[in-house]
């Protein structure tokens, strides 16, 4: 009598989609689009210490947990003590759940010394005690860990291969979701093919050492019936389990806010447009040591704070307590937002641990806190934590997840002389969307610090290059002066102010002397016009006079001839005149 | 800790010798584990019975247990294989797996095996 046979078929078999059940872990349902196969076994396998017995624990817990689905957990190698000791420190109850009836822990012995093989046999016992243990507690989920161990207690391997294609037939039969671990081999995915039983879904666990920096990878090998991501994804193991890191989301189709937020430096937001930066961009501030990028960064933290919002800063250089009293000396005073709750400070050494561990970091804690601003202090240093192309891979996805859950994310840069311009390398300067470059200007034996923004999307910015000036009240943004040298900063502009107000008091005499001269000429002009209109005047007599006397002279001669014609006894013609003459008589 | 599901047997040694206990003085305590009535169970059963009867020579007891009517009891002792037969007494406790249709090796196993006293009995039954 089989339980093959008694038991009739729970797994959901209709045409339809694949039934799955979620796990429950971070990230791992998303790339399996749901989770693990419903009702099938699920092969994990990997290298010691990869991680495969915490994979089918938390798949357990959290279905007994979060699911409502009670889990079988059949150890053969781990004592139930040590287990629930060792995952006591990822906040895994075992015994709470054991009492609760949603977990039941068997342990399976096998001491091949004690053994003696004598005839035939199957492994009904463990059918037995696997479907006791599943049936008590009404499980949806059983895990074995690590079935390959039965290979090392009892030496007569066909009976085992067949006895385990039975188990894995039964447990399909039974409709559990199965996880089922396996050491890797040589050339095969287990040490003793497992895979060759359970094949609807096979995960494998990767733990890689690169420059001294482990990291843990994931990859779903195969899932039948069913799509899933193929390629390797990171994970990591914290003090809340496992957590599996799509590597880049996979549609670019982040929301986008018309809102603008201040940076808190009023010129700044005069050169981004007049307003600052758009909510939930990425921000990238680049500069070489010493110009003033994490004062910036503050500066934003403070007016976000301000605001109300919560900030939350990742700081791989500076501590928290270093930040604020070195920020107090330029008057951005953080300490009142970190007691408020608003600021936050994560501060680590990036070469404490990979890039996926600080990612994953990343993500926890901007998952928890939920802030408006995130600031990453500065971004370069996550080289030191992996090679380049890494790094960028995780900036990348930094940036994409800051983006989804529309968080601005302030990214400082250190940039070596050399690369000072417009070059990053970790070439995310395509990435982002507003880029503010600081530069050392160094001129007449000094260095000042100048600003501009290089970049910045969808805004109508400025092109100009601004001095930039930190003092004891704070961030201030001047105008540059532009001289036949260059940009003029520092004592230099100073030097230059100078110059021009004198220049400037010199050309407002000029122009009053002009002014006086002109008012004198003027009057001497007019003087000299009613001269001329006197002269005018008197000519004008003159010439009146002299038509005068003329018209006098005329008419007397005139008259003079009339009497002298009239005397003579002139000709008809003259008559008419001497008529004339009589009627004017 | 178990109850056993079937008493079968609680005899003396066939031979009326003096009744002898296992080596420390303690009864032989075997425990044979089956589920169900599968053909080597039932083999398993009447071998066990076979051996105990010829090979033995101290008192024993024998409990047989049908996981598939008391299922708890197959963690007590970590059963995996079926049929499992258990030596409880004396300590320590010895297992074997299979039908036993291998005498020898069940009685090595049980650390019962008298060289000459099996010969003869294995003379005997020849």
């Amino acid at each position: 009598m089989r339980f093959v046979t008694k038991r009739k078929r729970k797994a959901s078999n209709n045409a339809r989609e694949l039934a799955k059940t979620q796990t429950g872990i971070t990230g791992f349902d998303e790339i399996t689009f749901g989770g693990l196969p419903q009702g099938r076994p699920t092969l994990v396998c990997g290298s010691a210490g990869c991680g495969k017995t915490l994979f089918g624990l938390e798949f357990l817990v959290r279905g007994a947990r979060d699911f409502d689905e009670p889990g079988v957990c059949m150890t053969f190698e781990e004592r139930p003590e040590d287990l629930t000791q060792n995952v006591a420190a990822l906040g895994f109850d075992l015994q709470g759940l054991v009492h609760k009836k949603k977990l039941v822990i068997d342990h399976v012995q096998l001491e091949r010394s004690l053994i003696e093989e004598a005839g035939e046999y199957d492994l009904e016992g463990l059918f037995v005690r696997l479907n006791h243990a599943i049936d008590s507690i009404g499980a949806k989920r059983v895990l074995l860990d690590t079935v390959e161990a039965l290979f090392a207690g009892l030496s007569n391997e066909a009976i085992l291969r067949a006895e385990l294609r039975r188990l894995f037939l039964w447990l399909k039969e039974k409709g559990v979701t199965a996880v089922i671990t396996g050491e890797k081999g040589s050339g095969t995915l287990t040490r003793h093919g497992l895979e060759e039983y359970v094949s609807d879904c096979v995960v494998v666990l990767d733990h890689r050492i690169n420059n001294a920096i482990s990291t843990r990878r994931l990859r779903v090998v195969k899932y039948r019936g069913s799509t899933h991501g193929s390629n390797e994804y990171p994970f990591l193991i914290d003090q809340d389990g496992f957590s599996v890191l799509p590597l880049t989301s996979l549609e670019l189709n982040h929301k986008t806010s018309e809102e603008r937020m201040s940076t808190g430096i009023p010129r700044l937001d005069d050169m981004l447009g007049g307003e600052g930066f758009y909510r939930g961009t990425s921000v990238l501030i680049t500069g070489s040591a010493g110009t003033g990028k994490s004062s910036i960064a503050s500066a934003v933290s403070n007016a976000t704070c301000a605001r109300g919002e919560r900030c939350l800063v990742f700081a791989f250089e500076e501590s928290e307590q270093q930040i604020v009293r070195n920020m107090r000396s330029i008057g951005i005073h953080l300490q009142p937002w970190i007691d408020q709750g608003l600021l936050r400070y994560e501060a680590a050494r990036p070469s404490m641990f990979g890039l996926e561990m600080h990612l994953v970091r990343m993500h926890k804690a901007i998952t928890e806190f939920r802030p408006s601003v995130v600031i990453i202090d500065p971004l370069s240093s996550m080289l030191q934590a992996g090679a380049a192309d890494e790094a960028q891979s995780t900036m990348l996805r930094i940036v994409d997840h800051l983006k989804e859950r529309q968080v601005t994310g302030i990214f400082t840069h250190l940039a070596s002389d050399r690369d000072q311009q417009e070059h990053t390398n970790m070439a995310i300067s395509s990435l982002v969307d507003t880029w503010i470059l600081l530069r050392d200007i160094e001129l007449g034996g000094e260095r000042n610090r100048g600003i501009y923004v290089l970049k910045s999307r969808g805004m109508n910015h400025s092109n100009q290059i601004r001095e930039f000036v930190l003092s004891s009240c704070g961030i201030e943004l001047r105008d540059a002066y532009l001289g036949q040298e260059g940009v003029l900063t520092g004592s230099a502009r100073l030097a230059l102010e100078a110059r021009e107000k004198e220049a400037a008091a010199i050309r407002a005499d000029e122009l009053q002397r002009r002014k006086v001269e002109y008012q004198r000429k003027c009057k001497a002009l007019e003087a000299q016009i009613s001269v001329l209109h006197a002269d005018l005047r008197a000519e004008q007599h003159a010439l009146n006079a002299l038509e005068r006397r003329e018209t006098e002279r005329s008419r007397v001669s005139e008259r003079d001839r009339l009497e002298m014609a009239a005397s003579r006894k002139a000709s008809a013609s003259q008559t008419g005149s001497s008529k004339k003459l009589r009627k004017a008589k | 800790m178990s109850k056993p599901a079937k008493k079968v047997a609680k005899k003396p040694a066939r031979r009326p010798v003096t009744k002898a206990r296992a080596k420390n003085g303690e009864l032989l305590t075997l425990r044979l584990y089956v589920a169900g009535q599968t053909p080597k169970s039932l083999t398993a059963i009447a071998n066990l019975k076979r051996i105990c009867e010829q090979h033995l020579n101290t008192e024993y007891k024998i409990d047989v247990i049908d996981l598939m009517a008391n299922p708890q009891l197959a963690a007590g002792d970590q059963i995996l294989a079926i049929p499992t037969l258990v030596r409880k007494l004396p300590q320590p406790i010895r297992k074997i797996i299979g039908d036993l249709s291998s005498t020898q090796r069940v009685l090595v196993a049980l650390d019962v095996y008298d060289p000459q006293g099996a010969g003869n009995a294995i003379a005997k039954n020849a």
